[in-house]
């Protein structure tokens, strides 16, 4: 996105020979989205500090053979995406993937919430219940996917930045955001339909 | 009433649809169907609202000045922190 474009003006050289102030100014431009990006992940904050502080400890490290093949921004999000995903696999003993392949069962999933709630005001909308309630939308799907929509329409990646900060195919990145979307919309229309259901009664 | 091969071929497209990165050809097979569906059209019209509503949720993210703190620290970068300026 545009603010993401405006981040990208480094000096790599600087960067590269370990200047600390071009770091800084790095780290200071990052740090919020990688934290969001981590806790959002995690859903737990020292976690998510954890991978903040390794993401930038290991974008230090490696910066002198950071190739230019991507974005910084990118190589930067892979580096925490991995690091997260290192994370769960760790303390929640269980296995993670981003690349598994996605539930056929939930291939031809029809939308079951038919209902119109984009006329709800925006103080209905936007009320502290209900940000709190997108906030745990995202936290109920599954990490393939969240990874994809944190990604996109979180962070506002493209496809193409995308599919390199996981590694997938562009085909593949679009899917998940696909489902992801979808799910999202049906669990929104849950919600907001129960409001509207509420206030008509 | 819903052309239930249709919609299902709209629903596997609405995420590309509503991005803009359909051809124009599908996107008036896709607008055509929508003006006789009405169900499609709310499924759209929520979608669209779904992504809306994260996207201007998500326009100024932050870190805790204490977990900002800590990173330049642990980064030895304390002497470069910019604190947020106060207000008033």
């Amino acid at each position: 996105m545009n603010e993401k474009n405006k981040k990208e003006d480094y000096s790599l050289e600087a960067l590269k020979a370990g200047d600390r102030n071009e770091f800084a100014r790095l780290v200071d431009n990052y740090s919020a989205v990688i934290y969001r990006l981590a806790v959002k992940m995690l859903e737990n904050p020292q976690d998510a500090e954890d991978v903040l502080q390794e993401t930038f400890i290991k974008a230090y490290k490696h910066l002198k053979n950071f190739d230019g093949r991507s974005s910084l921004s990118t190589w930067l999000y892979r580096i925490a995406t991995n690091e997260a995903l290192m994370m769960l696999r760790k303390r929640k003993y269980v296995s993670v993937s981003i690349d598994e392949p996605i539930d056929s069962s939930e291939d031809d999933q029809e939308p079951l919430q038919i209902i119109d709630w984009c006329c709800l005001p925006e103080s209905e909308l936007m009320s502290s219940e209900a940000l709190d309630y997108l906030d745990e939308a995202v936290d109920k799907l599954p990490y393939s996917l969240r990874v994809v929509f944190l990604l996109r329409d979180i962070d506002g990646l493209s496809t193409k930045e995308t599919s390199e900060v996981l590694t997938l195919s562009e085909s593949a990145v679009k899917t998940r955001l696909s489902r992801a979307r979808m799910h999202l919309r049906e669990l929104l229309s849950e919600y907001f339909g129960s409001k509207i259901a509420t206030s008509t009664n | 009433m819903m052309d239930q091969h249709k919609c299902q071929y709209l629903l596997e497209s609405l995420s590309d649809y509503v991005d803009g990165n359909l051809g124009e050809e599908v996107c008036a097979e896709i607008e055509k169907h929508l003006v006789e569906c009405e169900d499609c059209r709310i499924v759209v019209d929520s979608l669209r609202k779904t992504i809306s509503l994260y996207h201007t949720t998500s326009e100024s993210p932050s870190v805790p000045a204490d977990v900002k703190e800590r990173l330049f620290r642990r980064l030895q970068l304390e002497d470069l922190i910019v604190k947020p300026k106060s207000e008033g």
